[in-house]
């Protein structure tokens, strides 16, 4: 969908040649060459043969193009382009990106077979471990997991150039829901005991999946009015299409899952409540990291500064993008600082551009290398216009007489003395303020948890952060109880939660087999 | 627990009050039973286009699993609540939200509402007369149409003090000034609850501050999803940013930062007004098509 004539600034930025025709038919066209090359196959190239396959790039929109509407920034492999990165593979017989991955996804196995064309293998191998490979494939930070331990990057001594897992995962996810033909996972004949699962992000849904199977009646209760917890209200559209959630929840509802929402457990139910006159014989909670930071600076309540929550939140998921159509509202800036450097940070500036803002800053303290957020979601930005401001921090926003923000102003740092750790942090450099003129500030700092089972679940142990304390199986304080997610970790990725939702689930399997319940 | 993924928020009572201020009862059945005073819902008309706005809970029927909501035509959300019928439904009712009032027996407490904030205030003053408390009412209101539940109100009450703008019910005067009175006078009160316009609740704390009599207001912010999620409502309590949805509604109103609050509120102003008149025009247009057509 169009949106309306932003200032975007992509292709007044420096883009490599890399980056001028990103087209799927053009990059496909170059694969099928080389594959044609190969003879048609990939069977018994040496190691030195596989290194000399080029990498293969990701289609997408181009900047000038994608930062003017919503819809999905990368477009995804074409069936040569997967089977020419898979042939990149070198079949490690020690599995190295295997041990890389949260929730030890069969990589090498599933990458031989797509190398293979046997795209359905592929799917399979991966759905035994992972419930959201679509999802995954689009969002996990491969470069710092799988990817990182890849041979073929360490090779190339450039991990950019370690085999696409991710794209792969999403090219045979992508294939079989396009089919129409998606597999609904077993489920076990009925143990007629109930589990109550609370939110519905990713470890949630793991969780529930896991559950359901064993043939337990599984429900799970969500505060909103759709499913998907961070997945839909968090990332935005380009990045996860939302219809992409939607069908990996219609997955559930297919096994069995039952869905309820707007219900906010610790208000209506309670945990203790759901297990003891409700009739669950047992409760996860994946309730998330949903309690957003702030910077603690004078002026962050005035009007136009919002946490990155609530600003993606009116974007994504009350679709305040569709100006005149969404009832939701969303401040209509035309110069936006974002402050942090994750992927929330560039979710937000990357929002705002598309919404029209002139000017995007990003300020960040520390150096880009240091930036928690994906390399791509980092040059994705870069290309589309965003101004990193790198090694600067937001010192106080500067409000008008409406008390409505005119500015920000900013610290520079420099990076001091190498700490204990070994880590240049950094250390302000005094009387360096500067003010970017801004109409809005977005912080994206990161996540606090939410106070409310705290304060409604007596028993339940909580550490100082308020993260709920959990074992390695996610068991908590109370029997029955069990926890994972951002709600445990603090704010970390959609991987480490289904992770956490996937062994809470054996650990509740296990439990209710045990228990007199 | 039924298996539905959601409950048919089915609108089983629909009544103008006054011009521009409507009465809906809803069929919200686990919000019925788990509100308490204090508390509010978030509503939206539409899951995929509507806006989450929070309303506070007037009244239940446990009977029949259905909340009271009363709320004032004045953006566009709050139109197409107007425009909903019986048999209609709301798309999503979320709640019960906030913390509820602490409810105990103090002796005196006077309950001031304004405008349509007599409804939230009515089952806080109800629970402390339940709670062996002497509950004193102050009505307020521009005129006499716009007075609201004050037979309710008086059902339970040991004295209701109306006041309008206009002199039209009860005395000419602003709600502040009884308020003061009841204040200065020897026996004071030990509690105040201001529920109403922002800037009624902010002269009702100025009006109670020199006395010495603790004031508690319930603020009605800006909200997106009501968790806690996303800080919208923020507002400044003594120095600190609170929540609204999650550390409130209720705050002591001697600390609050008014002015704060009211320019956070007017943020969407603009914007609002732009999407109600295309709204209005829309439906003028829509007229204008069925008159042609006749």
């Amino acid at each position: 969908m169009q949106l309306g004539e932003g200032g975007c600034r992509a292709g007044s930025a420096k883009i490599t040649m890399e980056h001028d025709d990103t087209s799927k038919e053009r990059l496909d066209s170059l694969a099928r060459a080389k594959w044609a090359e190969l003879g048609g196959s990939a069977e018994g190239l040496k190691p030195a043969e596989r290194l000399r396959i080029p990498s293969q790039p990701m289609p997408s929109q181009p900047a000038d193009v994608r930062c003017k509407n919503m819809s999905e920034v990368a477009l995804g492999y074409t069936e040569t382009m997967a089977r020419l990165e898979a042939a990149r593979c070198l079949q490690c017989p020690a599995q190295p990106c295997v041990s890389g991955c949260p929730v030890e996804l069969p990589i090498r196995d599933f990458v031989k077979a797509i190398a293979q064309g046997d795209f359905g293998g592929a799917i399979g191998l991966i759905k035994e471990k992972s419930l959201l490979p679509s999802v995954c494939g689009r969002v996990c930070p491969q470069e710092v997991q799988c990817q990182s331990q890849c041979t073929v990057g360490k090779a190339l001594k450039d991990v950019g150039k370690a085999v696409a897992i991710g794209r792969l995962e999403r090219f045979v996810a992508d294939l079989e829901r396009s089919s129409g033909k998606v597999e609904v996972p077993a489920v076990a004949a009925s143990t007629g005991k109930r589990v109550a699962i609370v939110g519905s992000g990713p470890a949630s849904l793991t969780c529930a999946s896991d559950v359901r199977r064993a043939g337990h009646d599984v429900t799970v209760f969500e505060a909103f009015h759709k499913f998907g917890g961070v997945m839909v209200y968090g990332i935005p559209e380009f990045r996860l299409p939302k219809a992409i959630v939607e069908s990996e929840v219609d997955t559930l509802r297919r096994m069995g899952v039952k869905f309820r929402s707007n219900m906010l457990i610790g208000r209506s139910y309670t945990v203790h409540s759901l297990l003891e006159t409700e009739g669950y014989s047992a409760v996860f909670l994946g309730t998330g990291a949903g309690l957003p930071h702030f910077m603690g600076i004078e002026g962050e309540n005035l009007v136009g500064v919002f946490s990155a929550n609530e600003y993606l939140t009116r974007a994504s998921l009350m679709r305040a993008y569709e100006r005149g159509r969404a009832a939701t509202l969303i401040a209509e800036a035309r110069r936006v600082a974002v402050l942090g450097g994750g992927n929330v940070a560039m979710d937000a500036a990357r929002t705002a551009l598309r919404l029209g803002a002139e000017e995007v800053y990003l300020v960040y303290r520390r150096t880009e290398a240091e930036m928690p957020a994906r390399r791509e979601e980092v040059e994705h930005a870069r290309e589309e216009g965003v101004q990193f401001h790198l090694l600067r921090n937001a010192k106080r926003v500067l409000g008008n007489e409406r008390g409505q923000v005119i500015g920000l102003e900013c610290l520079k740092y420099e990076l001091g003395e190498p700490d204990a750790s070994g880590r240049r942090s950094p250390v302000p450099i005094q009387g360096s303020e500067y003010v970017l003129d801004v109409d809005a500030v977005i912080v994206a700092i990161g996540n606090g948890s939410n106070p409310l089972l705290q304060q409604t679940t007596p028993g339940l142990e909580f550490n100082k952060r308020g993260n709920i304390i959990a074992d390695e199986r996610g068991a908590t304080s109370i029997p029955g109880v069990f926890a994972g997610g951002d709600i445990v970790l603090g704010a970390a990725t959609v991987i480490l939660a289904m992770g956490q939702g996937r062994r809470a689930a054996a650990a509740i399997n296990e439990y209710l087999g045990n228990c007199e319940c | 627990m039924s298996a539905k993924e959601q409950v048919d928020y089915k609108i089983l009572h629909h009544e103008a009050l006054s011009e521009n201020v409507f009465m809906l009862r809803v069929y919200a059945p686990e919000v019925c039973r788990f509100r308490r005073p204090g508390q509010f819902v978030l509503v939206s008309v539409d899951n995929d286009y509507g806006e989450r706005i929070p309303l506070t809970i007037a009244d239940a029927d446990e009977k029949e699993g259905s909340i009271t909501l009363i709320f004032q035509r004045v953006g566009l959300t709050t139109t197409l609540l107007s425009e909903l019928a019986v048999g209609d439904s709301l798309a999503s009712v979320l709640g019960p939200l906030g913390q509820p009032t602490k409810i105990e027996k103090l002796g005196k407490v006077v309950c001031v509402g304004g405008g349509i904030g007599v409804a939230p205030m009515r089952p806080i003053a109800k629970a402390f007369k339940e709670a062996g408390n002497e509950v004193i009412c102050i009505l307020g209101a521009r005129n006499r149409d716009l007075i609201i539940l004050e037979d309710k109100i008086r059902s339970f009450a040991d004295q209701v003090i109306i006041c309008t703008d206009d002199g039209s019910a009860g005395r000419k005067a602003l709600v502040t000034e009884p308020l003061k009175e009841l204040c200065e006078a020897e026996d004071k009160p030990n509690l105040v609850v201001a529920i109403g316009p922002t800037i009624m609740m902010k002269f009702c704390s100025e009006a109670v501050r020199p006395t010495g009599v603790p004031i508690i207001v319930s603020l009605n912010t800006i909200m997106v999803d009501g968790t806690g999620m996303c800080g919208g409502c923020r507002v400044n309590v003594g120095g600190q940013t609170k929540f609204v949805c999650v550390d409130g509604p209720e705050f002591d109103g001697l600390q609050v930062d008014w002015d704060g609050m009211m320019s956070r509120m007017k943020a969407y102003s603009g914007q609002e007004r732009k999407m109600l008149e295309n709204h209005q025009c829309n439906l003028e247009k829509a007229a204008a098509e069925l008159e042609a057509r006749k």
